[in-house]
């Protein structure tokens, strides 16, 4: 009995991750294929890239905050208090930066695509449009996709930079630094690995993002407590899969680089 | 729709390839047998009613026909092509030529009634006018020109099905598809709706399939027809029904039941007497 709910569970996880290779692979192909939905792609880009700037700015602003509050703590401890600049902008760059937009993103948007679609899936409005003719996943997927892995690249930077700012706030103004020698040490220490960590990890992220919350939405059954399920599914699946993703691409990156 | 205001008449059924063919199809969803060895025809012009209790396994059917669902054994022609054979993005081509109306309607809800409506038209980039023109059209058919600004949330169930009924109607398919158009629906609002199947029926001779497992809708559609002069359904003399109107009925997974209103009437099967009585 147990070695058969093992046994039906391992199947199913092996059919979600075979429909998600599906899926994904599939609306990524359709980027290559007419006909091709500009204006549905500058939508999603404008609902998923602008209407998640204002959390971006604020979480970003207040991460490098309390990053550079408590690093300057600990850094006081050794005399090297002058270093808070380089901390901060060594994480928002290369993890705190990607990962927190991302999860913000993922939150956001993941749960958002998935009840979206979960609806459509729901009220037959997905069958109704491939009976109209309409690939779904050429239509609602693919646009999907190329918004987000293009708008959280931007949105990345954009929270790098106020984060950098927001540490430059409270190194200057509560701690009592000196600004220009916070923003020298800043990018001073900075090489091109560190920033091509920062700016690969947003394109895997808004992969993950998109595709997660469109593969959750899509396969949604069950009326509203589905819809609800798959949202929930959506925003928990993409952010493990986002911190498991860093951390494989941070120790790739490392082991090219060696920093 | 164009074809019924050209006034042209239905060819005769026995002289013409057939739309739909189901040969021995089967299909089940995990492990669990839901239709089994099918097999029927649909004639051009030809109206198939798709009768049969709650669950058996209509609407599943008819998903098949525009190949939506693929049978797990068997074939489906439609048009003469095979389409559980044909890749997905193959049939994206031909469902234009298949009109589907369905159980709730599955209007876009984020899509006013014009965009819902001239929704296949949009696609084919035709331009804005031109949509708003056809989409009109359709809706005129069925009534429901006064609400193209309207959403769906701000129709009511019969109104949806008729903006349903238009959105299948727009392109002039050869093959329409009802999936239970008056599921759910009070008896008035459910009469003006098979009046308007009825309309597609006898005035553009459109093959289809009506899946329906309100009996009364389905003999309504047998013994009436659609009076263009008087604008209305009007009762078949007595002993006469509709020639190209045919039954079909599901019982247990199974095609138990293939021919006409009489013979459906007339019936010894134990199960369809006590389903129609």
């Amino acid at each position: 009995m147990a070695l058969d709910t093992i046994d039906s569970a391992a199947k199913r996880g092996v059919l979600a991750v075979q429909e998600y290779v599906l899926l994904s692979s599939r609306a990524v192909s359709d980027i290559f294929r007419r006909p091709f939905y500009r204006d549905d792609i500058y939508m999603q880009a404008d609902i998923i890239g602008v209407g998640s700037l204002p959390i971006v700015i604020l979480t970003g602003f207040f991460l490098g905050g309390v990053l550079a509050l408590q690093s300057a703590s600990t850094l006081q401890q050794f005399g090297a208090a002058a270093f808070t600049g380089q901390l901060v902008s060594f994480s928002m760059i290369k993890e705190i930066g990607p990962v927190v937009t991302a999860l913000m993103v993922s939150g956001r948007n993941a749960s958002g695509m998935a009840s979206e679609l979960g609806s459509m899936m729901v009220t037959e409005q997905i069958d109704a449009m491939r009976a109209l003719g309409t690939d779904p996943l050429k239509k609602l997927v693919m646009p999907r996709i190329v918004a987000t892995v293009v708008m959280l690249f931007f949105l990345v930077i954009i929270s790098d930079a106020v984060g950098i700012a927001g540490g430059g706030f409270v190194s200057v103004f509560l701690l009592g630094q000196d600004a220009s020698q916070y923003f020298h040490t800043c990018y001073q220490s900075l090489e091109y690995p560190d920033i091509l960590q920062g700016l690969v990890k947003p394109i895997f992220f808004g992969f993950i993002i998109a595709t997660i919350g469109c593969f959750y939405g899509m396969k949604t059954r069950g009326g509203t407590q589905g819809v609800g399920r798959s949202t929930t599914q959506a925003v928990v699946w993409s952010s493990i899969l986002i911190i498991t993703t860093d951390f494989m691409i941070s120790r790739f990156m490392i082991g090219i680089f060696g920093r | 729709m164009n074809q019924g205001a050209n006034g042209s008449t239905p060819p005769p059924l026995a002289s013409v390839e057939p739309v739909v063919v189901f040969d021995d199809v089967s299909i089940g969803f995990e492990q669990k047998p839901v239709l089994e060895n099918i097999s029927f025809q649909v004639r051009a012009g030809e109206m198939r009613i798709l009768l049969g209790p709650a669950g058996v396994g209509k609407s599943v059917l008819l998903k098949m026909t525009n190949g939506l669902l693929r049978p797990d054994s068997g074939r489906i022609f439609v048009f003469g092509k095979e389409i559980s054979a044909m890749h997905e993005q193959d049939l994206f081509e031909l469902r234009g030529a298949i009109g589907t109306v369905f159980q709730e309607g599955a209007l876009f809800d984020s899509l006013d009634v014009r965009d819902n409506v001239g929704y296949r038209l949009m696609e084919e980039h035709l331009p804005d006018d031109q949509v708003t023109a056809r989409a009109a059209e359709a809706l005129r058919f069925v009534e429901m020109e006064p609400a193209i600004d309207r959403f769906p949330s701000e129709l009511s169930g019969g109104m949806r099905r008729r903006v349903a009924i238009a959105r299948a109607i727009v392109t002039n398919p050869k093959l329409i598809l009802y999936d239970s158009p008056t599921g759910g629906l009070d008896p008035i609002t459910s009469t003006t709706i098979i009046e308007l199947v009825m309309k597609q029926r006898d005035v553009s001779h459109t093959s289809s399939i009506v899946v329906t497992h309100r009996i009364q809708d389905a003999f309504v559609l047998a013994m009436h027809h659609f009076n263009r002069t008087t604008n209305q359904m009007e009762l078949l003399p007595p002993h006469q029904t509709d020639p190209n109107t045919s039954f079909l009925m599901l019982h247990q997974g199974r095609l138990v039941f293939d021919g006409t209103t009489k013979e459906l009437v007339h019936s010894s099967d134990p199960f369809i007497k006590e389903y129609i009585s």
